[in-house]
């Protein structure tokens, strides 16, 4: 199962998706060691910033609904953080967003002399009136960030986006274009909205919220079967990923990497050593490798 | 209370002023499982929504007590009778009684006494009594579930008997920390064989740091700023530790590996700060 993605060496095909547990140096390198390869940070910002008030998160069941609202402490405040992250012995990739070109430059910049693995940009988050979203539902602002980060950063620069997009392979392809190194897909799906009926209001305290987990799969199995047909850089699968048979849907769909992150509430932190052994088992009962099999639903017969 | 996928609504049915204008304890007419040292998110419409451990639990009732320090809390106490609020959870792990009946000493700090007392009761209903309850608080007004002014109170005292008192200012019990008595009772030879503790973090670390050189179990329940409640989120790690699903209760042993027991905590915005600075947010006096 090992691979090597953009160059870095990882021990197999999952990665922590951002915004799910990624605060601190200690728990990443949990998760690290409960099984995931390359662990994502939880965006980082502009500007410190507390999120919206709870309710921020909510269980469904068939996956969640969120809006915690990209909560940071601002990417020139993590001083300690970095000293520790810089320290590490596993692989990571930081997550960016900003509200204009020029923050996500600023932001990227600045990460970048940190040394991450690599860096992911959001531009994709539903749960922020100013940052994230518009950037990728929009060809032209998606490819204007992208360029405009990949020019100041020295680590490979992978686009996260968002099936709000109407047409996210052209997204992905503007991505491409602006010397993206990878495509992360997908996003969390909606905006959706739970009202609570007997108070007769929404329960979340933004009203909106992006939904995640087994109910979005199919979206973002259909959105990574159309990245992939129509760009040649590698992509991370993500979306409702909870066991190895999803992560081998998605990897026939046109992933290289799954990532995982509302399944760490429905199978704990080791669900990344868990998916890992499911894919393995599949391959082998299959007699067939991941190469075997990438892409693999989109051969004609 | 059967828990629903997001969340349950339900009315409060009665309120009990703890120490007016300070605290006060909501009452809910419905059934819920629960294990001590659980807690639930606790969601008022329109204002916020935060996790509390229920300080009393019976068979059709359960309670959660409340001080207030902030805007919700003040909202919280304010809340009356009929008034709506949800209930996410509970979640997390809770206290574990010893298999056997045990010499256990429970160890409270101001509002850390929340959520011992339902374990206590539990205690208490399998027909066994504490060694030794401890409880102090910064002054005798903070001192929960008792009123030294007031032996009539109502609901009456919970827990009367062997309870042991202190406070910072002298004003009731022993002038000093709960730290201060439970030496006091190890010194004598009391053969205590578990201690659970909640309180300040700085005090529960000093109770860990007693019962490890005694060779002592002892369980404690931390806090820190919560947002899913079920372990997503990454709001409330402690060290490599998530304080939501693999708390809040840890025994001595997993909180002596901690990193950031008593040491750190994050932010609303997720910065990694001292604990000065975190109560400081926190507990706004």
């Amino acid at each position: 199962m090992k691979t090597e993605f953009l160059g870095i060496p990882l021990k197999n095909r999952t990665v922590l998706a951002s915004g799910i547990l990624g605060n601190s140096k200690d728990i990443l390198e949990r998760v690290y060691h409960s099984g995931c390869a390359l662990v994502t940070m939880k965006s980082i910002g502009p500007a410190p910033r507390d999120g919206h008030k709870n309710p921020t998160v909510l269980d469904l069941g068939h996956g969640m609904i969120n809006a915690v609202g990209l909560p940071s402490p601002g990417y020139d405040r993590m001083e300690g953080e970095w000293d520790e992250l810089a320290r590490r012995n596993f692989p990571l990739c930081a997550s960016i967003y900003g509200g204009s070109v020029a923050e996500y430059a600023r932001v990227a910049e600045f990460v970048s002399q940190k040394k991450p693995d690599v860096i992911e940009i959001n531009i994709s988050c539903p749960n922020s009136e100013k940052h994230g979203m518009i950037f990728g539902v929009h060809t032209d602002s998606a490819f204007e960030v992208v360029s405009a980060v990949k020019q100041v950063i020295n680590v490979p620069l992978i686009a996260k986006l968002t099936p709000q997009a109407p047409d996210i392979a052209s997204i992905a392809c503007a991505c491409e274009d602006a010397g993206a190194d990878a495509i992360c897909a997908i996003n969390t799906v909606g905006p959706g909205m739970v009202i609570d009926i007997e108070s007769r209001q929404p329960v979340l305290a933004f009203k909106k919220g992006g939904l995640s987990g087994p109910m979005i799969k199919p979206v973002a199995v259909r959105c990574v079967y159309d990245i992939f047909k129509a760009v040649r850089i590698p992509i991370i699968g993500l979306g409702g990923i909870t066991t190895g048979e999803d992560a081998i849907e998605m990897i026939m769909a046109g992933a290289s990497l799954t990532g995982i992150g509302s399944a760490v509430r429905y199978r704990g932190i080791d669900v990344f050593d868990k998916v890992t052994r499911e894919m393995n088992d599949w391959l082998e009962s299959h007699n067939c490798s991941i190469e075997d099999i990438k892409g693999a639903a989109h051969q004609e017969t | 209370m059967t828990p629903s996928k997001t969340h349950t609504m339900i009315r409060v049915a009665e309120k009990v002023i703890e120490h007016p204008g300070e605290s006060a304890t909501l009452y809910f007419d419905a059934p819920i499982t629960f294990t001590p040292g659980q807690f639930v998110m606790f969601w008022i419409p329109g204002v916020d929504e935060k996790p509390y451990t229920l300080s009393f639990v019976s068979p059709a009732r359960f309670g959660i007590t409340i001080e207030a320090k902030g805007i919700f809390s003040q909202k919280a106490i304010a809340l009356e009778p009929g008034d709506l609020v949800g209930i996410r959870g509970p979640f997390g792990n809770g206290f574990t009684l010893p298999d056997e009946p045990a010499h256990t000493v429970f160890v409270a700090g101001g509002f850390g006494m929340a959520p011992l007392a339902p374990l206590i009761d539990t205690l208490l209903e399998n027909g066994e009594n504490p060694l030794a309850v401890i409880h102090g608080a910064r002054t005798r007004s903070h001192l929960l579930y008792h009123d030294s002014n007031d032996p009539n109170r109502n609901p009456p005292e919970r827990h009367p008997g062997d309870r042991q008192f202190c406070t910072d200012d002298g004003s009731y019990g022993h002038k000093g920390f709960v730290t201060d008595l439970l030496l006091d009772l190890l010194g004598k030879g009391a053969s205590v064989e578990q201690v659970y503790a909640c309180g300040p973090e700085i005090m529960m670390h000093a109770v860990v740091q007693i019962c490890r050189g005694e060779q002592i179990p002892c369980q404690v329940s931390l806090e820190r700023y919560m947002r899913c409640g079920f372990g997503v989120c990454g709001a409330c790690v402690c060290g490599e530790q998530v304080v939501c699903t693999d708390g809040p209760v840890f025994d001595d042993t997993q909180v002596s590996r901690m990193a950031d027991f008593n040491r750190r905590a994050l932010l609303k915005n997720g910065q990694i700060v001292d604990l000065d600075t975190y109560f400081t947010w926190r507990q706004p006096r």
